[in-house]
């Protein structure tokens, strides 16, 4: 087989198994990159000299066993707003367009301490603001299941690249959904860990209450693994948590027997796809047959999710994104006009409609008169949404959910109305209000060969769950594939 | 006509802390380094960095809301305060507006015949900015973000003063309880305390408040006392004119002795603050606040009534050596080289404050070894050296910090107690100065006083002045 086309877990196996070296995979995914990158557009950085000369250094390292770890030596693509220093970080932005960290992120150490060898950047909504990746500087990333379609987004150029087997697994960043929707549209397996698990040190900031780095691979015990080396406390980021259980492999076992399973009766209502409906209630019927009990009940304040999320993550944007400003680095003007004018400039030339288009609602919303209007009623709202899931969680194990409402849309059909767009989020946004864990898998395709996800969230610090009815699930029907 | 308005002031102080590194990252704070040398992402406001809070920032802020009277804020928080300018690199400071660290507290200020209770309404930690620098030649600014995270506390008092004395000694107290605290060595004219005033006028009697403006660039006492002079004068003239005082921020020019507006309330920025989702929630427990209360040092009061009780000082003196913490200080150590309070609390108050103000320094500026003075002092003790002599080598010390016994020794300044020698010098002087001698026996003391001086003037003072005392009763 095609080297490939395994896993990531897989491949790993082989190279410590010196079946083939890191140099030889890292070569066969450039190839593959090579065949597909024209039509997908999954990447904005690609520097395969780098990748071969890392490739050479972690061979020698597996050989001195130095690197040890199942992942050592299988290459990753990572998520364009996660800082590398060997690889330009855009954010998909004019306003980075050149811009090298002389940092990395927390979660980059983590990669390279296990001998991970990255591949190159990967494309995204521009600051991970979008639901379909076609907002974007560097143009559209497309779905490898149908090129005329979206991947989703932001995370879509990580999703499409393990998609399309031109990486072996990646990051990508949750803010909203930005990890889960696009797996889902991509039939990849995708997890957003609990707020605080994965540190956000070198994470390129949109709304910092809400965004979390996760995992991205073929299957769920490669999700698993990826989480056990990113996970961390890390003391550079003052939200990071310490926690007790850290080895997410553990979880992966066959058993949902007596497992509590909930559906929220507002998220199988009106709006949600027939075709992604019957697939949830599928997988509900897989886990009933398997000793799970599954039931529908209400979840409160399901409606005000999405105005409290674009009102909290747009209010954080608006000031996360103020340092851009020609300043310091990044894009400048060329007209010269004075300081105002150098900021105006800058700012009006360096940054995408999408992205204006929420600075503008969250200064608005911080503004003076609307502050407690809107923006602090944001802050109950996301209070109450956490309580009304820790009362579904006293009940449940774990919520089964859509990940979308539909299977990936075709390119240009979200643009046109983004307040349609911002409604699509609807069944990922609460997870990341809540700061729970949720999943997404691959669990079928609609009658246009798309693919189907299906979300399952769970309590704060409870992924081994996920993991073990994720892996469950696939286990018993081969993954959606 | 002036007498019938009164004036209400309010402060805001910022003081910069003396933690050795920033507050939200591990950069030095030290002051005068080269440019951009300590920085990092963090402070230089770099995509993906976090701040992380330097828990030192904390004990400061703690310690001087304990030391002013004011509530611990036990969950207090930190809030962005979103502007745009280069030397504030990520566009917003990181401040703290809903919760701050501490409140209501208040300091007692001693004015000539009184003592008044000046309130303090809060305080609170945020970061300090970078500094602009400005190129004529390139036409173009350049900023250092070695500045920037600098921990700052900014304490803001009520409107409670009424006079640029009143101001003057509240800003005193205020440094002087810091600089006992260690927490900041409050320099004015480094920067590293910075006063804005809040000042309006109002009719004499009236309980409502005029309008207010706020005077900035302020760096000495001096500068706040002629501004407010100057802002409370310009407030009641605009008043007297049938105007209305504009609500405005000020900037002083010292040199024209003059202010001008520099934006108006219309203009005011809307700062959006709210609160910083990348720092959690300072909790506060009471074990921490105990801890800081039983770490805090000795404080002005306990301080003086321990130097006239232990040290048996006069009043006068303990109230002048205690004014400052570097000359409590000094006093202190160098009764570790002399034990004699007196003798020590004299130099200092004397010779030390003679100097300190020839040359427009501060106590803080001082930088002899108390060794140094301990040793000078027991030097005219021991009758090694006269006064005069001691006053001369004290500059010495002063200025170059030299020692003193090496100094008397390699100068030859010893005072000369050889009696012989003395003797010798007398019979000779009085030789030459019968009328003198006779002028004594014949009950004019002054004239023995005369004579003494002649001998120490042959002597180029460096006799030991007992000495030739005894000698010329004895051969009179």
């Amino acid at each position: 087989m095609e080297i490939i086309k395994l896993s990531a877990l897989e491949i790993g196996e082989k190279i410590q198994k010196r079946e083939v070296s890191v140099p030889e995979v890292v070569k066969a995914f450039y190839h593959q990159i090579e065949q597909k990158e024209k039509d997908i557009n999954a990447f904005i950085t690609l520097d395969e000299e780098q990748a071969m000369k890392r490739a050479a250094q972690v061979q020698e390292g597996i050989e001195k066993g130095i690197y040890t770890h199942p992942l050592a030596g299988v290459p990753a693509g990572i998520k364009d707003n996660i800082c590398t220093k060997e690889f330009k970080t855009t954010c998909g932005s004019k306003m980075l367009e050149n811009f090298t960290p002389f940092y990395e992120a927390n979660v980059i150490e983590s990669l390279k301490s296990i001998g991970a060898v990255l591949i190159g950047k990967t494309n995204m909504d521009e600051f991970a603001m979008g639901s379909t990746t076609e907002t974007s500087y560097f143009g559209v990333t497309k779905n490898p299941h149908n090129t005329d379609h979206v991947p989703g987004g932001s995370s879509g150029g990580s999703c499409a690249a393990v998609a399309a087997k031109e990486c072996a697994y990646s990051l990508g960043s949750d803010t909203g959904g930005s990890i889960r929707q696009p797996s889902s549209f991509c039939g990849v397996v995708g997890m957003k860990p609990t707020y605080g698990t994965v540190s956000r040190y070198g994470l390129v900031a949109y709304g910092s209450s809400l965004d979390q780095i996760g995992p991205i691979g073929t299957n769920v015990s490669d999700v698993a693994a990826i989480l056990e080396v990113i996970a961390s406390y890390d003391k550079k980021d003052s939200t990071s948590i310490q926690r007790k259980d850290y080895q997410f492999m553990k979880a992966l076992h066959e058993d949902v027997k007596g497992m509590r399973i909930g559906i929220p009766k507002g998220y199988v209502g009106d709006g949600l796809d027939d075709e992604v409906k019957e697939a949830l209630y599928n997988m509900a019927k897989t886990y009933e047959k398997a000793g799970a009990k599954v039931e529908e009940f209400d979840l409160d304040l399901v409606k005000y999710a999405i105005p409290t999320y674009y009102t909290v993550a747009s209010a954080e944007a608006s000031s996360n994104l103020a340092r851009f400003d020609g300043v310091k680095y990044g894009y400048r003007t060329e007209k010269s006009s004075g300081l105002e004018g150098m900021y105006n400039h800058t700012r009006t030339e360096g940054f995408g409609q999408e992205v204006k288009r929420r600075i503008m609602l969250g200064s608005y919303v911080l503004s003076s008169g609307y502050y407690e209007a809107y923006y602090l009623k944001a802050l109950k709202a996301k209070a109450l949404i956490k309580k009304s899931f820790d009362e579904a969680f006293s009940t449940y194990d774990i919520i089964l959910a859509p990940a979308a409402p539909t299977t990936a849309p075709a390119i240009g059909e979200s643009l046109k109305d983004p307040l349609k767009m911002y409604l699509g989020d609807i069944y990922t946004i609460s997870a990341n209000l809540a700061g729970l864990p949720g999943i997404s898998m691959p669990v079928g395709r609609d009658t246009k060969g798309l693919p189907i996800g299906i979300q399952l969230i769970g309590n704060c610090f409870e992924e081994s769950k996920l993991i073990q009815a994720a892996y469950t699930y696939e286990s018993l029907t081969g993954g959606g594939k | 006509m002036r007498d019938q308005f009164e004036t209400v002031i309010g402060l805001e102080v910022h003081v910069e802390l003396a933690t050795s590194s920033k507050i939200f990252c591990s950069c030095s704070t030290k002051f005068g380094q080269k440019v951009n040398t300590q920085v990092c992402p963090v402070c230089m406001g770099m995509p993906g960095a976090l701040p992380v809070l330097n828990k030192k920032v904390v004990d400061y802020a703690m310690a001087i809301g304990l030391a002013t009277n004011c509530e611990i804020t036990k969950n207090s928080r930190f809030d962005r305060k979103n502007y745009f300018y280069p030397d504030n690199p990520q566009n917003y400071q990181i401040s703290q507006l809903y919760f701050p660290i501490a409140r209501n507290g208040y300091i007692e200020i001693e004015l000539e015949d009184q003592k008044k209770r000046i309130g303090i309404h809060e305080m609170h930690m945020e970061e300090d900015a970078g500094k602009l620098i400005h190129d004529e030649w390139e036409d173009a600014s350049l900023v250092d973000y070695n500045r920037s995270g600098v921990p700052l506390v900014e304490i803001v008092s009520e409107p409670d003063l009424s006079s640029p004395e009143e101001v003057v000694a509240y800003l005193e107290t205020l440094r002087r309880t810091i600089q006992y605290l260690g927490a900041s060595d409050c320099k004015l004219q480094e920067g590293s305390m910075r006063v804005d005033v809040n000042l309006s006028v109002k009719k004499l009697g009236s309980k409502e408040l005029g309008t207010r403006t706020e005077m900035k660039n302020l760096n000495s006492f001096k500068a706040i006392k002629r501004a407010i002079i100057e802002e409370r004068n310009r407030q009641i003239e605009v008043l007297e004119d049938g105007k209305q005082v504009v609500q405005e921020t000020r900037r002083w020019d010292d040199n024209k002795e003059t202010s001008y507006a520099m934006r108006s309330k219309e203009e005011a920025q809307d700062y959006r603050y709210f609160p910083d989702p990348d720092l959690v929630p300072l909790l506060i427990s009471d074990e921490w606040i105990d801890q800081i209360q039983k770490s805090q040092p000795e404080l002005r009061g306990d301080k003086k009534k321990r130097y006239i009780e232990e040290y048996k000082l006069p009043e006068y003196d303990a109230d002048i050596l205690t004014q400052s913490k570097k000359m409590a200080d000094i006093f202190e150590e160098t009764l570790q080289w002399c034990r004699q309070p007196k003798k020590v609390s004299n130099w200092l108050m004397v010779e030390t404050f003679r100097l300190l103000k020839e040359n427009n320094m501060e106590p803080e500026d001082i930088r002899f070894s108390p060794e140094n003075l301990g040793k000078l002092i027991n030097l005219t003790l021991d009758g090694g050296i006269n006064n005069t002599v001691a006053k001369e080598v004290f500059e010495e010390v002063f200025y170059k910090n030299i020692d003193p016994e090496a100094y008397v020794q390699e100068n030859g300044l010893k005072a000369i107690d050889d009696t012989e020698a003395l003797k010798e010098v007398i019979q000779k002087i009085l030789q030459d100065n019968p009328k003198s001698v006779e002028d004594f026996k014949g009950g004019k003391e002054k004239a023995f006083g005369f004579l003494v001086g002649q001998t120490m003037k042959v002597m180029k003072g460096k006799a030991n002045p007992t000495l030739v005392n005894q000698i010329l009763r004895e051969i009179l």
